[in-house]
């Protein structure tokens, strides 16, 4: 057992340091240092300055573009990314369809896909949940129907994050109808161009415009677009979510967020002293740390067994309950932070305006980001279906 | 980044789990608790003979240099079996002081019979004030000629009844709760004016109330420098605090493990118990508990190999885990097992009276809580 650095890791960490500090963009930090909103540009110039380096698609194999980093290597890059507060990776393409591609598709689809991902020249979006599959997923109702050398596909896509940017959809449609609702499903990639697809936005309760409908109206698909056996989409979905769930849990960004929160309590001032003196205030930021150290070490634990082959199994279902109560933990631990001046509401405009704040710098996005983040214990699969998972594949029952 | 265990300590953790499942069972260890020893003489020389009591001594003391994930392996290994045996007294509290304050004789003197579990050891430091604070001793050592006088009162000191040797902290010097001026003495319990009121904790260990009332001990049992001994007591005491937290993590898996067992085989309603999804939910969240503590006992242990900085902050974070994470899982093993699990015949009980005695044993999750905020 050994969780030091080596020579060669802090070597690691100095270059990737100096990498973001000469190429990350200051006009992108200083949004995001300021809780301003994002665009698409924003966002793609970050990921294609990450891809030239060769360190965007970093949990690749390498012969696919990856980079064949060590655990140790991936967990000091993500920290230095998230320490740095560099953009979020949009996980769709990279995190999730990327390796469906390469784990279940044919030569010609690698060949097709995966330079669009990598490059990022396409952004993806993911066609699962509909507005009468949530939680009972494999109950979806959007239909294939084979027609020649195309499928028709007809339904409804539902909280699709980001399909207002998106040029392809990968997407679960059932193909056949059978007794076993996980059999005749198939995974369908559909280019968001083709007639019949529309995109309607959602706007949640934070006042953002993050989640969509998607109507697929008539669609036509071409069948070379069906990755895998026609009817074994229900295993690639299940693949595919214990990917997205390693990342869910957000540590690294947990340990920047956490660091700010106890800069804030020496900043904030509270009669004659500051927050910091506020012993039951400082208590639950200090539980709420060692909550995180240990949710920290169950990753690095998670992903040195994976180092070790195999592909993360319902271990990641703990890190992404983990995880996400930490993040709404955090999130409500900000909003007491700044009593009532996490109450004014500032639109997206306001934010960009030059006529300052109210309250504290930081105080816009604290409420805002507290009520956005309900929705991590309920995406990626609810923390409720989670420990199902957990308690039928790490407890056996 | 490397979690997983060496060869020698694979084996050492195989050759304890081993000792445990054929050995350590429950009705002879419900037997040897209710014994006036409180535990098996036997046992304890097969420990030796396995070279157990040994790990953390080095080579030249006669041990096998082990460090601090060795003590985490056996320690959990024994967690598991719920061993009472006094291996944390002996090896870790008394032996620990001594190979790192004691003089050639001393080291002479203790080392070997330790090692050989000849003799039987404990360390007295904590008064019906202080709590978990170890820096507040009221207990005095004056010096007199060539002697010193100790008068005091030390509270629930564990393997006391067996002990043929007592450390214990006393002031030479300073107020109640000055680090500077603690000094160790080698007090033998049946010296005049060393009384011992002899019990058994609801764990099934055994302790004493030591009072001291005009005790003269020579200066060659002084242990370490005279009023300069606070740092090592809490280096050690941090040494413990990992070996007990291990134990925890021992007892919390099996616990998770018999309980889970148990809702596969009870019916109720015409069906296991463990096909109710509350009861199911209730069983993942005890097991992430213990997935939670195990990563930070994993990462203390680590910390205190590499004498890292924020090692002592380390050893704060997994007692207050511990203890956050030994009160879910054990209430919740025993609500899990119904009526059975509140009586005395059923394991489980006696795994949950261990595991609460262990969440005050070297600080509770508020001490903890508090030296992790200050440090």
């Amino acid at each position: 057992m050994n969780l030091s650095f080596s020579e060669e890791d802090l070597k690691f960490q100095n270059e990737v340091r100096s990498f973001i500090a000469d190429n990350y963009p200051a006009d992108i930090k200083n949004k995001m240092d300021n809780g301003i909103p994002l665009s698409k540009e924003d966002i793609l110039t970050w990921q294609r300055i990450l891809s030239k380096k060769g360190w965007f698609a970093v949990n690749w194999p390498e012969e696919y573009g990856g980079t064949g980093w060590t655990v140790t290597q991936k967990h000091i890059f993500q920290n230095e990314l998230a320490s740095a507060n560099t953009p979020t990776l949009v996980p769709f393409g990279v995190s999730m369809c990327g390796p469906v591609i390469y784990s279940f598709g044919t030569q010609e689809q690698k060949d097709k896909f995966l330079p669009g991902i990598i490059n990022n020249d396409v952004w993806w979006c993911q066609g699962y949940s509909e507005p009468g599959s949530g939680s009972d997923l494999a109950s979806l109702k959007t239909k294939a129907v084979k027609d020649g050398d195309h499928y028709i596909v007809n339904g409804t896509k539902t909280w699709t994050t980001m399909a207002q940017h998106a040029d392809w959809i990968f997407c679960l449609v059932r193909t056949e109808t059978t007794d076993i609702k996980q059999q005749g499903i198939s995974f369908l990639l559909i280019d968001m161009k083709t007639p019949g697809v529309e995109v309607k936005p959602i706007i949640t309760i934070d006042g953002s415009h993050e989640v969509n409908m998607v109507y697929l109206d008539n669609v036509k698909v071409p069948v070379e677009n069906l990755i895998g056996e026609e009817g074994a989409g229900w295993n690639i979905a299940k693949f595919l979510l214990a990917h997205e769930r390693t990342g869910i849990g957000g540590i690294p960004a947990l340990k920047r967020e956490i660091r700010r929160l106890r800069e804030i309590t020496s900043e904030l001032p509270l009669g004659e002293g500051f927050l910091k003196d506020d012993e039951l205030f400082m208590d639950k930021l200090n539980k709420l740390e060692i909550d995180l150290l240990a949710a920290e070490y169950s990753e690095l634990r998670t992903l040195a067994s994976m180092s070790k082959g195999g592909h993360p199994g319902p271990e990641s279902s703990i890190l992404k309950i983990k995880g996400t109560d930490l993040q709404q933990g955090l999130s409500d631990l900000f909003v007491e932070a700044i009593g009532y001046y996490a109450h004014p509401f500032m639109s997206e405009e306001d934010l960009a305006s030059n006529e300052g704040r109210i309250g504290p710098d930081f105080a816009a996005n604290v409420m805002p980001h507290y009520l956005n983040y309900r929705k991590v214990s309920i995406y990626g699969g609810s923390n409720e279906i989670q420990r199902n998972v957990i308690a039928k594949a790490v407890l056996g029952i | 980044m490397d979690f997983s265990l060496s060869e020698e300590q694979q084996l050492l953790k195989d050759s304890i789990t081993q000792f445990v499942d054929k050995d350590y069972l429950f009705d002879v260890r419900q037997k040897n608790i209710k014994s006036e020893l409180g535990y098996s003489s036997d046992f304890w020389k097969t420990f030796a003979d396995l070279g157990w009591l040994g790990m953390p001594f080095s080579e030249a003391d006669g041990g096998y240099d082990g460090g601090p994930i060795d003590l985490m392996v056996i320690m959990e290994s024994l967690g598991r079996g719920l061993v009472v045996e006094p291996y944390i007294p002996n090896v870790v509290l008394a032996g620990g002081l001594i190979s790192r304050l004691g003089n050639e004789e001393q080291k002479t003197n203790f080392l070997p019979k330790i090692i050989s579990g000849e003799i039987q050891m404990s360390l007295a430091f904590a008064e019906p004030q202080s709590r978990f604070n170890l820096s507040d001793v009221i207990t005095t050592a004056k010096k007199d000629g060539e002697n010193y006088i100790l008068d005091g009162y030390k509270a629930v000191v564990m393997n006391g009844p067996s002990s043929d040797t007592l450390i214990v902290v006393a002031r030479t010097s300073g107020t109640q709760l000055d680090e500077k001026g603690l000094s160790l003495f080698l007090v033998d319990p049946s010296a005049k004016g060393v009384s011992l009121r002899n019990y058994s904790n609801v764990d099934g260990s055994k302790a004493s109330e030591v009072t001291l009332e005009g005790v003269e001990v020579s200066t060659s049992s002084l242990l370490g420098d005279e009023g300069n001994i606070y740092s090592v007591l809490e280096e050690v005491i941090d040494l413990a605090t990992l070996a007990i937290s291990a134990e925890a993590v021992g007892i919390m898996e099996k616990m998770n493990e018999i309980t889970l067992e148990y809702t596969k085989t009870r019916e109720q309603f015409g069906e296991t118990l463990s096909s109710f999804q509350a009861l199911q939910h209730r069983m993942v969240d005890t097991f992430m508990a213990y997935e939670q503590t195990k990563s930070l006992l994993l990462m203390c242990a680590a910390k205190l190999t590499d004498k890292a900085d924020d090692a002592m902050k380390a050893v704060s974070a997994l007692k207050y885990q511990v203890g956050i994470a030994a009160k879910q899982v054990g209430e919740e093993s025993v609500q899990l097992h119904g009526g059975m699990g509140v009586t005395d015949e059923t394991n489980i009980g006696h795994f949950f009276k261990r595991l609460t005695t262990i969440r005050a044993i070297f600080g509770n999750t508020d001490y903890h809580l508090k030296r992790y905020s200050a440090l």
